[in-house]
């Protein structure tokens, strides 16, 4: 042995060694900005073995052998790092060491004031997607899923979202950041119809009740914000089988996971329903629905996506009720309705952090639709001019909506999470309406173009993790009306405890007259809402608590002024307000597999707008709102329970009757109180064998379970004496399905693997 | 010059000795102090102890795997409120580790990581997390198709999972058992991990 031959340096070395045995003794503390100590945060003197790890007081102590100047360095993950150089003599020393915290997206605070996010990667989300599914009494339908939420009206007669004190068109829905022009299946008098959009189109929702950012615009009260899944998890076909609709498509995933397509069709025909259960109004056409789609994804190299996604849907129907003017006679209605709907999107990062957003979409919409006032034997009836009001119930209107869009939205990162975006739209609307009167040889032709165009610019601004704000403004310019607006809008949270925090919003908000209005003149302006709004929630992974409080001002809005029974002009003379708190409570904790939220409004809103006398509370609104959605999944059995219990106070309706010229509130009440028990059930049979080739899930549902009589509002009879009661078309609701999927699902892979 | 040379030779020799005596020695220290830890502080110290021995020596895998291992001890501990901060940490001890090496050991820890996320939100996160900690076993197993704590840990995964889903009690027992036939039957390496036999025969026991 070489050292053998060597003691005496060896021995030195040692001595040497020995001397430095001398310990510096290190003591201390590591605390946050605010004070609070920074458990499991590490002290440590650089490239040394030495150092200690900080305790659930902030405390830390240990010693050192290293003799000399070094560095200690004091990390903790979200943290900033600390350095700091010590001398090292054997004096003890004692260090106060602050660490600052990092911004962070998971921990900093996100805007919450006017806005329910749901989707399974977003932070902040109130329901996943699944939950817009399973929620009893949705059927699969997002709005009605949303309905659930504080905010939303219980309007059952028309379809729309009635967002505080604000009517159905005033809520828009955006996919992949274009307007949908038709969101809904077309309008059938007093029958809400369905939205054309499945849920699981999308991995993203945002329902915001007010107060929304500067990117979006067009709609007084709310937008629904729709966001497409990218790629799917896995190739599949599959099959939808139910005595009212049936339905095949497929998802086809490269190989290397960068681009798929699919496609799929379905097929609804509500007669055999109706055979079973049997309906007020009489159907001479049954229900039929054709729905048909494509997509195709692609992900770039630089990790966008580019994607494209049409529907086409053809319907026909054509339903007999009683007339409200004569007792012996019935008013048919038919419709037929042809939709094409296409949106391209391309998301993409371009270097330096900064991100761009393309999207173009174009849609075109056809009604054919009329009336006849029949007798007891079906027959057409004509009438003398005596009666005029019964000859305008005799038409046909054949209309057509055509909306192509373009926008582009950059986003530049400045830090960890603040950013800047600004962006421009243009949208080009032909809107046109022919309509006909046998009794006058009427034959109206309207119609008109819009260019509309817009320009936003939104800054969202983290000063620390604890404050955020978000602030914009978006200038919009319409040619039909020839009127330009700006908006701006601003938000802000802060967080005030582990969980808590409080935002505000402020936003002006823009919106063009409808098209039915735009026919007649366009001698009108934007209709404004101002919304302010405070929000205070508390949310913990499986509890979320918010209240909402908020007001909002109407100006400009739409006002009728009469010329004749027939025809009408209209003005900006309208005003109205809402007010109201909220409150929303979702619980998956408490008790084991059963998950609940509870939603309750409360508003206080009149207006004075279209054929109102004077500030009246819309006949759309209900004083309190209240739901509660249940959902239990048993294992053993396989199967899932979902219930929902809606109730509403009753809600106004008038009955304005022109006399010279001149509206007059004839008559005015109150329904009963609006109450639903929904009930859903799914059995999935294959979640036993995750290795089954066949998906199969068997779903039944029941609408208004417990059969109340539900009463929106009335129409009244010409001579004002009779009113008649508009209800649902009938008490309940059966829908029975099985949903069957052929392919290699991963996520039980996942399941199989690993658990 | 030949007395220099031999003297250069020697210095670095001893110098080389020392360190690798002092790196053997505190590992083997702290290993023994993680085997009898109890505590989260105890356990979250020696994770710091660990991954300054890690920084120190920056080519060794051992002490970052061991810091990482320490800091998922605190995940499964019930008093740790803030899981999502502490898989932060593992994952930060981790990749270290990882970007020296990737082995079974270090998979087998990843497969712990991932499995205490997703038991924070089963439901919405079985597709993400469940997915990367069965991936990582599977990954492990290609290593090295012998390891008896990758059978463990599947054991233990399928011990957790209601047999609706595939999991249970009967799929769970042959996996416990040829996990412990595998830690009967492997020798590990000066300082590689041994833990996993009790717990594994603790698991097999509640199979019966």
């Amino acid at each position: 042995m070489k050292e053998m031959r060597t003691p005496a340096l060896f021995l030195t070395l040692l001595l040497t060694a020995g001397g430095l045995t001398a310990q510096t003794t290190i003591t201390g503390t590591v605390k946050d900005g605010k004070g609070h100590p920074i458990r499991g945060a590490s002290v440590t003197i650089k490239d040394s073995y030495d150092g200690a790890t900080v305790d659930s007081l902030g405390n830390f102590r240990f010693q050192t052998t290293e003799k000399g100047t070094f560095t200690l360095v004091t990390t903790n993950i979200g943290y900033n790092p600390v350095e700091e150089p010590v001398s090292l003599s054997g004096v003890p020393i004692q260090l106060h060491i602050v660490l600052k915290e990092q911004l962070s997206e998971l921990k900093a605070v996100t805007i919450t004031a006017g806005s329910f996010t749901a989707g399974d990667a977003k932070r902040g989300a109130v329901l996943s997607s699944l939950d817009v599914a399973t929620t009893a009494g949705s059927n699969a339908d997002i709005t009605a899923a949303l309905k659930t939420l504080p905010g939303a009206q219980q309007v059952g007669e028309q379809e729309g979202l009635f967002v505080r004190g604000g009517a159905g068109y005033e809520a828009k829905q955006y996919i992949d950041g274009t307007l949908v022009n038709n969101p809904y299946y077309s309008s059938v008098p007093d029958i809400a119809q369905r939205g054309r959009f499945s849920p699981f189109l999308f991995k993203g929702t945002v329902f915001s009740t007010g107060g929304y950012s500067a990117l979006y615009g067009q709609a007084l009260s709310s937008v629904v914000l729709l966001e497409s899944i990218d790629l799917p998890e896995k190739s599949e076909i599959d099959a939808t089988i139910s005595p009212i609709v049936i339905g095949a498509g497929t998802q086809q995933l490269a190989k290397n996971k960068q681009y798929s397509y699919g496609a799929s069709y379905n097929y609804v025909n509500a007669a055999a329903y109706f055979a079973l259960v049997p309906q007020d109004a009489d159907y001479f056409r049954m229900p039929q629905f054709h729905n048909g789609d494509a997509n195709f994804r692609i992900r770039t190299k630089s990790g966008g996506m580019i994607k494209y996604y049409t529907t086409f849907a053809y319907n026909d129907l054509g339903l007999r009720r009683q007339d409200w003017d004569s007792l012996n006679m019935k008013d048919a209605f038919g419709l037929t309705n042809h939709n094409w709907y296409n949106n391209l999107s391309w998301r993409d990062y371009i270097g330096n952090g900064w991100k761009m957003d393309l999207g173009a979409s174009y849609s075109t919409n056809l009604d054919n639709l009329g009336q006849q006032v029949q007798n007891a034997m079906n027959q057409p009836q004509s009438f003398p001019d005596s009666v005029f009001w019964m000859s305008f119930k005799n038409f046909n209107i054949d209309q057509r909506q055509d909306l192509s869009q373009i926008r582009g939205v950059f986003d530049k990162k400045l830090g960890t999470l603040s950013a800047i975006r600004f962006g421009t739209e243009y949208w080009y609307a032909y809107n046109y309406q022919r309509y006909k009167n046998p009794a006058y040889n009427t034959d109206s032709l309207f119609k008109f173009h819009d260019n509309f165009n817009s320009l936003f610019l939104e800054s969202d601004i983290y000063l620390t993790n604890a404050l955020a704000a978000k602030v914009g403004v978006r200038y919009e310019h319409s040619t039909v009306i020839n009127k330009s607006d700006i908006a701006p809008r601003v938000s802000l949270a802060y967080r005030t405890g582990p969980e808590a925090q409080v935002s505000l919003a402020y936003g002006v908000f823009y919106q063009k007259p409808e098209n039915s209005q735009l026919f007649y003149t366009a001698n009108v302006g934007f209709t404004k809402a101002t919304h302010y709004i405070i929000n205070y929630q508390k949310m913990s992974r499986d509890r979320i608590f918010r209240i909402e409080a908020y007001y909002k001002k109407y100006e400009d809005l739409i006002k009728t002024v009469p010329i004749n029974y027939f025809y009408s002009t209209y003005n900006n003379s309208g005003t109205g307000y809402a007010k109201g708190i909220e409150l929303f409570w979702r619980d998956k904790k408490s008790i084991k597999n059963f998950d609940y939220w509870i939603s309750y409004s409360y508003i206080d809103t009149k207006r004075n707008y279209l054929n109102y006398t004077e500030q009246l509370m819309p006949n759309y609104a209900a004083t309190h709102t209240a739901s509660i959605v249940m959902k239990r999944f048993f294992t053993k059995i396989k199967s899932g329970v979902n219930l929902t219990y809606t109730w509403a106070t009753g809600r106004p309706y008038y009955n304005f009757m022109l006399e010279n010229a001149k509206y007059n509130l004839a008559e005015q009440g109150k329904t009963r109180d609006y109450n639903s028990l929904n009930f859903s059930a799914e059995y999935v049979p294959s979640i036993s064998n995750p290795k089954a080739r066949t998906f199969i899930v068997l779903f039944a549902s029941v609408s208004n379970l417990l059969g109340y009589n539900a009463v929106y509002g009335y129409n009244f009879s010409y001579s004002g004496l009779y009113k008649q009661p508009i209800t649902p078309p009938a008490n309940r609701f059966y829908f029975i399905g099985c949903f069957l999927s052929w392919g290699v699902d991963r996520s039980q892979d996942a399941i199989n693997n690993n658990l | 010059m030949q007395k220099t040379l031999l003297f250069l030779g020697l210095l670095i020799t001893l110098g080389a000795t020392a360190q690798s005596d002092r790196y053997t020695a505190a590992m083997q220290k702290n290993i023994t102090l993680l085997d009898s830890a109890k505590t989260i502080d105890q356990l979250q110290s020696l994770a710091g102890t660990f991954d300054r021995i890690g920084d120190a020596e920056k080519t060794q895998w051992l002490p970052y795997y061991y810091a990482a291992l320490a800091q998922t001890w605190v995940g499964w501990n019930p008093e740790t409120k803030d899981k999502d901060g502490n898989a932060a940490k593992i994952k930060s001890y981790l990749s270290k580790a990882e970007a020296i090496e990737k082995n079974a050991e270090t998979y087998a820890v990843e497969n712990m990581l991932s499995t205490q996320q997703m038991l924070m939100d089963p439901q919405t996160r079985w597709a993400t997390n469940g997915k990367d900690a069965s991936d990582a076993l599977q990954k492990g197993m290609s290593i090295d198709p012998n390891n008896p704590r990758l059978y463990y840990l599947q054991a233990m995964s399928l011990f957790g999972t209601p047999p609706q889903f595939g999991g249970g009690k009967d799929k769970a027992k042959p996996v416990f058992e040829k996990s412990i036939a595998l830690f009967k039957s492997t020798q590990p390496k000066p300082l590689y991990p041994t833990w996993g036999l009790p717990q594994a025969e603790q698991g097999l026991a509640q199979c019966q």
